[in-house]
């Protein structure tokens, strides 16, 4: 089968006339083309315009074509939002609610994956399931008996009910993401350190975990993008300004500056650029992360 | 070394923080949600039991199976969508140089947060300063549509961002599945005489069916699930036009403070995504597994 293949593959290099193909397919290629590249453009083309009138005065988002150049950037809506919207406050929460979730997510996320690949015991199978399942819950059919519990235990309008929210519900999709690489350890590893005296902690902190960093930091990654940009858990779990974090913040801005749109384009910009500088630096981590974390499940 | 990797101790030491976790933040409040369900209750006062009432309520309230109805019009667009994401991921996925590049320009709009894209595309279908009737008005369209005040066309122009913002995501999804077929396989069919499009349909497509499957079922349950952009976006007016199953929970219970409503349509969303993923994953079981030539 494959011999007689291979020799028609052979005929038709040397017998077919190549010439109108290549022609056809060079203009296929070209279509082709085309329509990938205006997607793209598609993609991008809503960003490019937020950047331009971040950048521009009432003035001239109205009355200059959209994407007309400012006669100057305006950064002073940059400065303006940053520290008379209160942006600076939301930032800075942001960052220290999505630090420690993710922190505390690929740590446990760790333990978990390491104990449910590579250790035996029999309650493997179900415990997997609990947290493969956990990924397809709706937030919604929890919030109303989390919020309650939250104000029981005094954490309404702390950040720890966020980070706890955060954590709980990252666990499956970061379990996911570690759990190929994990499996994908070889096990000469494990009984070359046991032989060698190894305890079960030695193993995993000083050899696992650092076999482990660059699932890891894709982990980390996607764990912070999800975290940054989540928004239900804020609006309904913390109610004070100097709590908010910046989705709902943001929110928050717009409301009492609806008409000022250079200033809205500005905030939208500043709690955006985190991640686009992170997806910038680290695109293939990412692009990696969301293909494991949906597919591999 | 069995008797190390099976030491319950260590087992435990590793596993409980996440369950403990998981199961007080995640199942725990689902089984709550179905508790409070049959609740009269503000979240303040006393809780009184009101047996199946909820429940019954929620069968023959009208704008439930309203919001339920544009939820599940959101899935099935959601999966017609995927139609589209899988054929720019199979034009991709040919020999094309620069697809990676391309690849990661669909996927930018995924990582905004749903604040971000709410309030860009309420500036995009802004009336009179909107980029969109800026540019229709330019080409000389009369009467622009006031896109998200329309109960007519609010549904659409609330799907249109999120066409935009899983874009990446799920093309990126497929790209990586196409690209796992062995070039072997292809070959063979190309040298067998099939043109691209016999090979797109007849193979490739099967051979990542597995992938489609998975698809199927987080764009369904994701779209039953959606919230934030239409929370932000239209509040699910105009007059209840955009309203969804999650919108319509958040506010009985978070605007007029109906906690026992609310919990019964919360649950009632988890039995619908469940039965969904269910539903599905039936429907689409292959009997006969597909493998790759060895």
């Amino acid at each position: 089968m494959i011999k007689t293949r291979l020799i028609m593959a052979a005929t038709s290099v040397v017998f077919v006339n190549r010439t109108a193909p290549r022609l056809g397919s060079k203009i296929g290629r070209g279509i082709l083309y085309i329509i990938l590249i205006a997607a793209a453009i598609v993609q991008l083309l809503p960003l490019v315009w937020l950047l331009l009138f971040s950048l521009k005065n009432n003035q001239e988002i109205f009355n200059l074509p959209p994407f007309a150049l400012p006669e100057r950037f305006r950064w002073e809506n940059y400065s303006n939002v940053w520290s008379h919207g209160k942006i600076d406050t939301y930032f800075v929460n942001s960052v220290m609610v999505t630090a420690l979730s993710v922190l505390l997510t690929v740590l446990l996320a760790s333990f978990a994956t390491f104990a449910l690949t590579r250790m035996n015991w029999k309650w493997r199978a179900p415990v997997l399931g609990l947290f493969m399942v956990g990924y397809m819950i709706p937030i919604h059919s929890a919030l109303i008996p989390l919020f309650i519990l939250f104000r029981n235990i005094q954490l309404i309008d702390n950040p720890l009910s966020l980070i706890l929210s955060y954590t709980a519900f990252n666990l499956p999709i970061t379990i996911m993401i570690m759990l190929g690489f994990y499996y994908a350890l070889p096990r000469e590893i494990e009984e070359a350190a046991v032989m060698d005296g190894c305890s079960v902690h030695q193993l995993f902190f000083q050899i696992i975990l650092p076999m482990t960093t660059s699932v890891m930091v894709t982990a980390a990654i996607i764990n912070m993008i999800y975290n940054w940009n989540e928004f239900v858990f804020v609006n309904t779990f913390i109610s004070s300004d100097a709590r908010k974090t910046l989705t709902v913040g943001v929110q928050n801005f717009v409301g009492q500056y609806s008409m000022d749109w250079g200033a809205i384009g500005a905030t939208l910009m500043i709690s955006t650029i985190p991640v686009l500088l992170a997806y910038f630096i680290m695109s293939n981590r990412i692009v990696e992360g969301i293909a494991a974390g949906s597919v591999k499940g | 070394m069995n008797k190390v990797m099976s030491n319950k101790a260590v087992i435990a030491l590793y596993v409980l923080p996440s369950v403990l976790l998981i199961l007080s933040i995640v199942y725990l409040p689902i089984l709550f949600t179905g508790y409070y369900g049959f609740f009269d209750w503000n979240g303040v006062s006393d809780m009184q039991f009101t047996g199946l009432g909820n429940y019954k309520k929620l069968l023959r309230d009208q704008q439930f199976w309203n919001s339920a109805w544009h939820s599940l019009w959101f899935a099935l667009m959601s999966t017609l969508s995927l139609i589209a994401y899988l054929l720019v991921a199979l034009l991709l996925s040919g020999k094309l140089s620069g697809s990676n590049l391309l690849r990661k320009i669909y996927l930018v709009p995924m990582l905004l947060s749903s604040v971000a894209i709410a309030q860009l595309w309420l500036k995009v279908y802004h009336p009179s300063s909107g980029i969109l009737n800026t540019i229709l008005e330019f080409i000389g369209v009369q009467n622009t549509p006031n896109w998200l005040a329309d109960p007519d066309i609010v549904l659409w122009a609330i799907f249109v961002p999120i066409l935009w913002q899983y874009a990446g995501f799920y093309i990126l999804i497929y790209y990586a599945a196409l690209k796992n077929i062995p070039e072997a396989v292809i070959e063979a069919a190309r040298i067998d005489g099939a043109n691209p499009l016999v090979i797109a349909w007849r193979i490739k497509v099967p051979l990542i069916s597995e992938v489609i499957k998975v698809t199927v079922v987080l764009a369904v349950v994701g779209s039953l699930k959606y919230f934030d952009l239409i929370y932000i976006m239209t509040g699910g007016g105009p007059n209840r036009a955009s309203e969804v199953m999650a919108s319509y929970m958040y506010s009985k219970a978070f605007k007029s403070f109906d906690f026992g409503y609310g919990s019964s349509i919360g649950f009632s969303l988890l039995l619908i995504c469940l039965v969904a993923t269910w539903l599905i994953r039936m429907l689409t079981a292959s009997r006969d597994k597909i493998q790759y030539g060895g």
